[in-house]
């Protein structure tokens, strides 16, 4: 069926140039490993915001002279002003989910690993691929221009709810900072949308022989699925940007009433601020799912490898993927419990949301019997992944909390949902990044990285985190809330133990922070003096680890490989070696189940 | 050598794990006793919350400390070692639908509880006779009206704000003649104890969120519409009023103040205050 249809069977002529093999590259590798970089940037950008942001927390009333040096209008008086504050709440979120965790994610890893992990030579769209990756730089540089416009980048929360975006009377990031956040957004999902068209017709279509989706690595199974969620959702927040544009500049009122902002009439008529909310959040929920889908993917293939185990329970897995994604369209009131919907809405959208738990926990229980019984090889990509287990467990469980709207209310907008989102869609996506890319390093640049910087990479940052965000439950049962500047206007925040928490709060992130520079550190060495790698360094059974280390312009040589076997044949009993590629085609006698592996049964 | 540190990450793992544990499990028991606890409770309704909110804090408590030991178990017993095979063990439908059907049996027990007192809560209406008050938010104040002797509030238009009609009520309708209002900033929520208070929410200009952290009350303004609250307040005394929408430059410093105190005290204080008649021409 679909794997006899071989557009793609002629081997391409190899770019020569350095412009063109590099920077302006149709090569889906290349493209992908540009996504990741730029995206690991732009990351940066946004953890240096936190640090700011935490600077502010941890020591407030303080007066940095060095900080009035580098922010000469943000920081008067070497005190972070509160409309930076707002814009660096604001940018820091609006990065790490787009322009760092969704960019890396689907355009990094879906670019680099689509075509190599099915047997394709390249993407199905070759140009429109680069096309994505353009326009995703050009809303980058729109973004970050934003922090050099008059008011400042925008600062009403990555949530942009209006009035408060849709009036720049509001708020100092409302003015020039807004516009350019609006547009920087649209370009990320035309962008986006290019990249998901090309992912799925490129899994649908350019499977190579004997790749049924069966037999599909569940990296594979979960950028396809990815791309299929940002295809259908992130149109309408396109379209809902095109109408706060318009509300903010050619006074139509969609999202926006009758206002008087501080003694000024603004007149407009019957918009109403909540249809913004609902088609915010219809893109935002499976938004959060894009952004930690692809790392579901990247942690199940390397613990399978590393664990030297088959993946457990792999079609529950696919399933379990699937029902997640088609659960997380019908879940986005829970982030409008309290704000004026209509309450019967509540509980439909409670109901969705605690049942989205399920498959939640299927994936988290599958991981961990993939664990038993293994002969687990802790290297540092492992360790992430391990790492994703543990931090996505602890932000899944207050989901619970959240979810349940009479719950909710106490906590709804206090710092309990910092500590959720963060652990559950913020780090352990990241962790699963770092996985990634630990792992598949050696693919990429045909060198290993250095595994001891790297462990101190991972030990550093998962103590780190737990002491940034577990803490912050704690601000969460004392109903501290979020998006504030100081705590000291309240009587009923106890100061001297929100103080303390926060102080250990903005060292830790200090020092994660700082444990990045590893990362990069050793990214950059190992890209020029890392040990060479061989085609198969980590004895891995996808086909990727069949070519070359880096992979040659159009991946396969003359032959394209021709798929036995699911990928997850490790420590088949009676196999002479712990590992069974997918292009092995016979196999030892074992067990009595015929001679097509496990794959045999999961394909049809 | 190199495969004895392998070794030595596992372990070190399983032992930050349990560390984890530990350290969640003596911070979480001891929440009430270190003062990181929820805010004394002063509502009825938040009686109930605060029970689900513990059900839901034991049951989550049980799953993470499980699940984190089970992960630090797996990486100490299974870390590698060379020349020994791993399980070849691709799935176990039983097992799956065991770890499938307990969660569903045991989220659906908390949809059913936690639909049952949302219905409470937000569902059903307050009774004919509950104090009525309405909060307006505003950057970054409230204000705050009374219906008067009528129990009626009279009609607000948005065109009509001005300095000296800070709320846009229309002085032609009857039933704004005896309202009692207080500009942003001026004046205290008075309601009594013991009885219902339905606040009615509206919004100037962004919006904003009445949040009365020891009521277990929070709820959006917004412009353009209105929303609506009600609660019984069980204990005498002041409370503070946040918002917990971000509202702007100085959205940490939107506080209110309630006052909760006998029916009576509050008809008397109410009773002091001008009227609409009084104050607007």
């Amino acid at each position: 069926m679909a794997h006899e249809v071989h557009a793609q069977t002629e081997v391409h002529h190899e770019p020569q140039s350095f412009w063109t093999r590099y920077i302006f590259s149709q090569d889906a590798k290349i493209i992908g490993i540009q996504y990741l970089i730029t995206a690991f940037v732009m990351g940066f950008v946004a953890m240096v915001l936190s640090w700011l942001m935490r600077l502010q927390l941890g020591f407030p009333g303080k007066t940095f002279p060095w900080l009035e040096k580098l922010l000469p209008h943000a920081a008067q008086g070497g005190i972070l002003n509160q409309d930076f504050y707002l814009a660096a709440v604001t940018m820091h979120g609006t990065i790490m989910i787009f322009f760092f965790i969704t960019a890396a994610g689907t355009g990094g890893f879906s670019n680099f690993l689509i075509p190599l992990q099915i047997g394709a030579r390249d993407m199905a769209f070759p140009f429109l691929n680069m096309l994505s990756y353009w326009v995703y730089l050009a809303a980058c540089i729109v973004l970050i221009a934003s922090f050099f416009v008059p008011g400042g980048p925008a600062g009403g929360g990555w949530t942009m709810y209006p009035p408060l975006s849709s009036v720049k009377e509001a708020l100092m990031g409302s003015g020039w900072g807004a516009t350019l956040w609006l547009i920087a957004l649209a370009l990320f999902i035309a962008s986006t949308t290019m990249g998901s068209l090309n992912y799925i017709t490129t899994v649908l279509n350019l499977r190579t022989k004997g790749m049924t989706m069966g037999r599909l690595p569940l990296t594979v199974w979960a950028l396809f699925i990815t791309a299929i969620l940002g295809l259908l959702s992130f149109p309408v927040l396109f379209a809902a940007a095109v109408m706060l544009l318009l509300d903010r500049h050619l006074g139509t009122s969609f999202f926006t009433p009758y206002l008087v902002v501080s003694d000024k009439h603004i007149p407009h008529e019957g918009g109403n601020p909540i249809l913004w909310q609902h088609l915010f959040w219809f893109l935002a929920h499976p938004e959060v799912y894009i952004a930690i889908l692809p790392s579901m993917g990247i942690t199940s293939e390397v613990l399978s490898t590393h664990a030297r185990k088959p993946i457990f329970g792999y079609k529950g897995m696919v399933a379990a993927i699937a029902a997640i994604a088609l659960l997380s369209f019908l879940v986005w009131g829970h982030h409008m419990f309290v704000s004026g919907m209509n309450p019967w809405l509540g509980t439909a959208f409670m109901t969705t949301t605690l049942l989205i738990a399920v498959p939640s926990a299927i994936k988290t229980f599958n991981w961990l019997a993939t664990l038993w019984g293994g002969n687990i090889r802790f290297t540092t990509a492992m360790l992430f992944a391990i790492g994703f287990i543990s931090t996505f467990a602890t932000g899944g469980l207050t989901g619970i909390f959240l979810g349940n709207p009479p719950v909710d209310i106490p906590l709804h907008d206090t710092y309990f949902v910092v500590a959720h989102f963060h652990f559950v869609m913020g780090v352990s996506a990241v962790f699963g990044l770092f996985a990634g890319v630990y792992h598949w390093f050696p693919k990429m640049f045909g060198r290993m990285m250095n595994e001891r910087l790297g462990k101190l990479h991972f030990w550093l940052t998962f103590i780190g985190v737990y002491f940034i965000f577990f803490p912050m439950h704690y601000l969460g049962f004392l109903g501290v809330p979020r998006r504030y500047y100081a705590f000291d206007q309240y009587d009923f925040i106890p100061q001297a133990l929100v103080h303390n928490i926060n102080v250990v709060v903005s060292v830790a992130a200090f020092i994660v922070g700082a444990a990045q520079l590893l990362f990069v550190i050793n990214f950059i060495w190992s890209l020029f003096k890392g040990p060479k790698a061989d085609r198969n360094p980590w004895k891995a059974n996808t086909l990727e680890w069949q070519a070359p280390s880096p992979p040659p312009h159009g991946n396969w040589g003359d032959e394209l490989p021709v798929v036995y076997r699911w990928p997850y044949d490790y420590s088949v009993p009676g196999a002479p070696e712990d590992f069974i590629p997918q292009t092995v085609p016979t196999v030892p006698a074992r067990r009595g189940d015929g001679g097509d592996g496990k794959g045999g049964q999961a394909s049809q | 050598m190199r495969r004895k540190r392998g070794q030595m990450d596992g372990v070190v793992l399983a032992l930050l794990l349990v560390l984890l544990v530990l350290a969640a499990a003596i911070t979480v028991a001891g929440s009430k006793k270190f003062g990181w606890w929820l805010r004394p409770l002063a509502s009825e309704h938040g009686a109930a919350i605060d029970r689900l909110f513990v059900t839901t804090l034991v049951i989550t408590g049980v799953v993470f400390i499980l699940v984190q030991l089970l992960l630090a178990f797996l990486v100490f017993r299974y870390r590698g070692e060379a020349g020994r095979r791993a399980v070849f063990y691709p799935d176990n439908p039983r097992l799956e639908l065991a770890w499938t059907i307990v969660p569903a049996v045991i989220l659906t027990m908390l949809i059913l509880s936690g639909g049952r007192l949302w219905s409470r809560i937000q569902l059903s209406s307050p009774p004919p006779d509950a104090f009525v008050v309405e909060v307006w938010g505003q950057q970054f104040k409230w204000a705050i009206r009374y219906p008067g002797k009528d129990g009626k509030f009279g009609r607000v238009d948005m065109r009509l704000i001005s300095g000296d009609n800070p709320l846009g009520i229309d002085t032609k309708d009857p039933a704004s003649k005896d309202d009692i209002f207080f500009p942003a900033g001026e004046g205290e929520l008075h309601v009594p104890v013991n009885k219902p208070v339905v606040v009615y929410l509206r919004s100037k200009d962004v919006i904003h969120s009445f949040y009365v952290p020891h009521f277990r009350v929070k709820q959006d303004a917004v412009p353009g519409m209105v929303t609506r609250v009600w609660f019984v307040p069980t204990r005498k005394g002041q409370f503070e009023i946040a918002c917990a929408e971000l509202c702007g430059q100085g959205h940490y410093t939107m506080r209110g103040i309630l006052i909760v105190e006998d029916e009576a005290q509050v008809q008397e204080w109410l009773a002091q205050q001008s009227t609409v008649a009084d104050l607007i021409p």
